[in-house]
């Protein structure tokens, strides 16, 4: 029931940190979908219940790039970001805007029936289908020993590539003029209009940024889970990685991610089995008692 | 002498509310023009209807003899109508200098931008002392200071200004008057205010119009409104039973 061939042996600690590792490498995954939750609900205050669903979606794209179309990894990548995003755009436009100024309820349920149909979209397409795919990357099995120390490339490479796609968009949304756009208008609706900047095709800009962010995450978990029609349901262990992050913050979302994957990582170890599926939303409960607006909750001064 | 801004028979509604039931305006180039009225007479939707946020139901909004009704809020920005907000409307977690960054928004020529700055930092010092902090923690003095400055930095032809002296202390309410007759003179904008602090926008500006439920009751030389029996009573505060008038324009004001 505990055995992992990735835990092969090496000790006490060298399982602990693997564990650790396992976790945060999962962690990066739930902040990526986390983080386009949110960055959909601060612009639009829509809670995207698709977003798993954008990045499974993502991630079929990825492997027709990899396999049908034979791109090597990194192009790979690209192919399915772009794709994406566009598919993102086009969701907003052609789904989400008509519903726009209804009430949150309506919106909720479109974004919950966009995930059914894409789900099943999915499975009638020929080579996607409802079977399960390999996804090849150029780190396969490969392993780093540090003394005893046993890391897997696999993960760290998910964490480094995590971390970059961060700092990209950090670097976005301070300095890039569209980024700082993206900010106004989520902070303050009405007066972007008033600046000048185009309120809708930002948001719609945003819903292509968000699905393309899935797309990454879907990317990094494909070689884990594989590639198959249900895998976005680990969105419903990303909500509960935004909430304690405290909803609507885009740092919030990495930290409650990375959270959230490492106490499942060590749960699902140490703790008896069935601990591992319900970690999160222990997590969740505890966190929103000590701190009901999140870690990085901004309730407080949200507006002025 | 041109008129840069018209309106004819502007009607504009929330749903079911007609808040303007044909309103006819206009203003001269270079010139400071005034709207007064009570709480709730239309002022703030008849400068939402010409920034494009309402599209009126019926009517003309011109600029320069185009209509521009019916335009989208980021083409009329473009065209030349600047808007500082009723109540500021700052980007709360964007810095003083983002914030200013973001009246730029339209434009695409870094120099000139960078000479607007300058210029608005040299009205408002205190803005690049702020630069680096977020705008929500500026008094509400300073924001309003950041919502001129930001509405300057698109370089508009017409400045629209709803209520820019609400909740400002008497002394800075004269000190923001003052620099709105500067940038009138010195950049040659056009400004329409709109004002329940009637002391001071008879004094500054031109022309004045005075609505009343969404209908224009006056218009004239502010010169001759100021001598005016009712505007001396009602938004004016003189006059010996002048109590009532005094309260309907101090009334506190309620947030949007
Ligand atoms: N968002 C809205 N929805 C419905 N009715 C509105 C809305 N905004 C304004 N109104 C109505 O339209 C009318 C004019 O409002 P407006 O805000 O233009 O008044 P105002 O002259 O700016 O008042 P104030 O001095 O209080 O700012 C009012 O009767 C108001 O109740
Ligand atoms: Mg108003």
């Amino acid at each position: 029931m505990r055995g992992r061939g990735i835990l092969g042996g090496g000790g006490l600690v060298n399982q602990f940190l693997q564990l650790l590792l396992a976790g945060v490498a999962q962690g990066c995954v739930y902040a990526l979908v986390a983080l386009g939750f949110v960055l959909i609900y601060k612009a639009t205050e829509t809670v995207n219940f698709a977003q798993g669903d954008l990045m499974m979606l993502g991630a079929f794209f990825a492997l027709t790039g990899s396999t049908t179309l034979g791109l090597p990894y990194w192009l790979t990548i690209v192919f399915a970001l772009a794709v994406m995003a566009v598919f993102g755009m086009l969701a907003e436009r052609l789904v989400l805007r008509p519903v726009l100024g209804y009430p949150a309820f309506t919106v909720v349920m479109v974004t919950i029936g966009m995930g059914y149909i894409l789900r099943g979209v999915v499975t009638m397409i020929p080579g996607w289908g409802t079977d399960t795919y390999t996804f090849a990357t150029p780190f396969a099995d490969a392993v780093i020993r540090l003394g005893a120390v046993v890391l897997a490339v696999q993960q760290l490479a998910v964490i480094g590539m995590t971390a970059a796609l961060c700092l990209a968009l950090y670097l976005f949304f301070r300095y890039a003029k569209l980024g700082v756009a993206m900010q106004a208008t989520s902070q303050n609706q009405l007066a972007a209009y008033y600046m000048g900047i185009p309120v809708r095709r930002v948001n719609m800009l945003i819903w292509g940024l968000s699905a393309a962010v899935a797309t990454f995450a879907g990317i990094l978990l494909a070689p884990v889970t594989f590639v198959h029609s249900n895998m976005g349901f680990i969105g419903l262990k990303a909500f509960p990685a935004a909430v304690v992050g405290g909803f609507g913050s885009v740092p919030g979302s990495i930290v409650g991610g990375l959270i959230i994957g490492v106490v499942e990582s060590l749960a699902g170890y140490y703790l008896p089995e069935g601990f591992k599926d319900v970690a999160a939303y222990v997590v969740v409960l505890i966190v929103l008692m000590v701190r009901p607006s999140g870690i990085f909750g901004e309730t407080a001064r949200k507006k002025v | 002498m041109t008129d840069v801004l018209e309106l004819a028979n502007v009607e504009s509604s929330y749903g079911p509310v007609q808040a303007l039931r044909g309103v006819t305006l206009s203003v001269h180039e270079g010139r400071i023009v005034t709207v007064l009225g009570a709480n709730g007479a239309g002022k703030s939707t008849i400068l939402k209807t010409i920034s494009g946020i309402i599209d009126p139901g019926k009517g003309q909004v011109k600029l320069r003899g185009e209509e521009i009704q019916g335009r989208s809020p980021d083409w009329i920005v473009r065209a030349g109508i600047g808007h500082v907000p009723e109540g500021r409307e700052v980007f709360p977690l964007l810095s003083v200098e983002d914030n200013l960054r973001m009246g730029a928004y339209t434009r695409n020529d870094a120099d000139g931008v960078a000479k607007d700055l300058d210029a608005v930092y040299a009205y408002f010092p205190i803005l690049r002392e702020r630069a680096k902090q977020e705008a929500g923690q500026l008094s509400g003095g300073q924001q309003q200071m950041l919502a001129i400055s930001r509405a300057l930095l698109s370089r508009p032809a017409v400045m629209l200004m709803d209520e820019p002296s609400l909740g400002l202390s008497p002394k800075l309410t004269k000190e923001i008057f003052e620099i709105i007759v500067r940038i009138n003179r010195e950049r040659g904008t056009t400004i329409l205010l709109v004002e329940q602090n009637a002391h001071m926008a008879l004094k500054i500006a031109e022309t004045g119009y005075v609505l009343e439920v969404g209908r224009i009751v006056m218009t004239d030389t502010c010169e001759r409104l100021a001598q005016k029996e009712d505007i001396r009573e009602f938004y004016l505060g003189i006059k010996a039973a002048g109590v009532r008038g005094q309260r309907r324009w101090k009334k506190k004001k309620q947030w949007r």
